[in-house]
């Protein structure tokens, strides 16, 4: 049996990463990390008349990219799966609709790439797929304008609130050896704390994010110190202080070991980003960019990578529903050699 | 895990409020200054020979140029972002509500995205404006009397 505890499964032979991609936008670019994504789009429109053209836009590059860098035709991947936050996941669609390969959309809001490596890890370890990509992606406009106000329209935003990273990010799975793996998945519950403050996402999903860390440490009976990190999607400088003060009520020290993507992707200081960043790509990109190139060059080598999502719409908000949240783990190592 | 209302009490402790003082500051010296610049349209349009009424309706009028002007431009948003209140009440704020959404949903054609989006912001203000407008309307037609 590969199922281990109530919410955690182990991959009989790990999954292994084969390629990363991340393709950001002009703000990602000047942040932090910056340097370090393979592509960095100055453009909002990507040359295309809509944001939403742009996003689908930022997730057919990511995918090529992913492709082109594990030296794989589009042929060769047996599914792609891949979820972002615009309504009908149009972002994904209109992306991916040409890549002529069998698609699994999926809805997880910001933790889409979490959802969609644990679904690609199960589809591999039971024999039904070789080789898998999966994608996320988000764009600050689009998410803008479905989620607030138009952009040129004028407000002042509160301090607890994130700000969707524009990217897409894609990441290869295969059956085949890799130097780095996915071991174990733990897939999340819906936590509903009562949090209605769309303004303040990383509020609503911190217990998730809480939930699901110390469920997998449960499952498998693992301390934190198991890990060398502890990364949540988008938290931000907010969820991220909410999560530690939860795990350690719950009885978890991770605060020596927990990083956040939301904090890492910008420059709270200089790019005015207030609780940091969010949206499908912040934990997708940033995973992609930076955690994936610590674990291939060694710098880190076993970390829990824990997307996390909001799962509302404008809609539930203005009939005052609260936000249920969501977190998916994934335990992801390096190979010793 | 912890309780609803444990939680709310840490989201509360841990969540920064907007800077009320700093932002009034704000507020009052862009406003201010919209309203100073309205004054002296007002001065230059009555130099010009212009009578009370008409001079006040070329001042809402150039006001309400300038801040679509700027909207368009891709400035606005930063100033109200800055100003707030001080540049969304004026009606510079209600030019930019109406500009903005008829910018953005351009791209879903002029019938479905600009028409019908077009007050999408402003429509509220419009339609409260309206009824508060009738309501202190009755009242003043019966204290009146």
């Amino acid at each position: 049996m590969k199922r281990q505890g109530s919410q955690t499964v182990m991959f009989s032979q790990p999954v292994g990463i084969l390629a990363t991609a991340s393709v950001v936008g002009k703000k990602e670019g000047e942040g932090p990390i910056g340097k370090m994504f393979d592509m960095v789009e100055t453009d909002p429109f990507f040359g295309t008349k809509s944001w939403e053209k742009a996003e689908s836009k930022f997730a057919t590059t990511a995918v090529d990219i992913c492709a082109k860098k594990s030296c794989m035709p589009m042929d060769s991947f047996d599914y792609i799966i891949a979820g972002d936050l615009l309504n009908q996941s149009t972002g994904s669609i209109y992306g991916l609709r040409n890549t002529n390969r069998p698609y699994l959309g999926i809805f997880g809001a910001c933790s889409a790439m979490g959802e969609g490596m644990s679904i690609a890890s199960m589809l591999i370890d039971g024999g039904f797929a070789n080789n898998i990509i999966v994608a996320a992606s988000s764009h600050f406009c689009s998410a803008e304008k479905q989620f607030r106000f138009p952009l040129e329209f004028g407000s002042q935003r509160t301090p607890t609130s994130s700000w969707t990273v524009t990217g897409a990010a894609a990441v290869a799975l295969t059956t085949s050896q890799s130097d780095v793996v996915i071991t174990a998945a733990t897939t999340g519950k819906m936590v509903d704390m009562q949090i209605k403050d769309a303004n303040n996402m990383g509020a609503a999903m911190a217990p998730a994010a809480a939930d699901t860390i110390v469920a997998h440490l449960k499952d498998t009976n693992r301390s934190p110190k198991y890990y060398d990190a502890i990364i949540t999607g988008d938290l931000g400088y907010i969820g991220s202080q909410l999560l530690l003060q939860t795990t350690a009520k719950m009885g978890y020290d991770i605060s020596a070991i927990h990083k956040d993507c939301g904090i890492e992707i910008f420059d709270k200081n200089t790019q005015n980003t207030y609780a940091g960043g969010s949206g499908c790509a912040c934990s997708g990109v940033t995973f992609s960019a930076y955690f994936y190139e610590q674990l291939r060059i060694g710098k880190l080598s076993k970390i829990l990578f824990v997307p996390t999502g909001a799962l509302m719409s404008p809609t539930s908000i203005q009939q005052g529903e609260s936000i249920p949240s969501i977190a998916h783990a994934v335990a992801i190592e390096r190979c010793a050699a | 895990m912890i309780s609803q209302q444990e939680y709310q009490k840490m989201v509360q402790k841990s969540s920064p409020k907007s800077t009320t003082f700093k932002n009034c500051v704000k507020a009052f010296v862009v406003g201010g200054a919209i309203c100073v610049l309205g004054q002296s349209l007002y001065a230059m349009y009555e130099h010009f020979g212009a009578q009370k009424d008409l001079a006040g309706s070329l001042v809402a009028i150039t006001l309400i140029f300038i801040a679509i002007a700027l909207t368009g431009f891709g400035v606005f948003d930063n100033i109200v972002n800055f100003a707030g209140a001080g540049a969304s009440v004026p009606i510079t704020g209600f030019a930019n509500a109406v500009a903005a959404p008829a910018i953005e949903f351009k791209k879903e054609g002029f019938i479905l995205g600009v028409g019908a989006k077009m007050f999408i912001i402003a429509g509220p203000v419009i339609v409260y404006g309206t009824i508060s407008s009738m309501i202190v309307g009755a009242i003043y037609y019966f204290v009146q009397k």
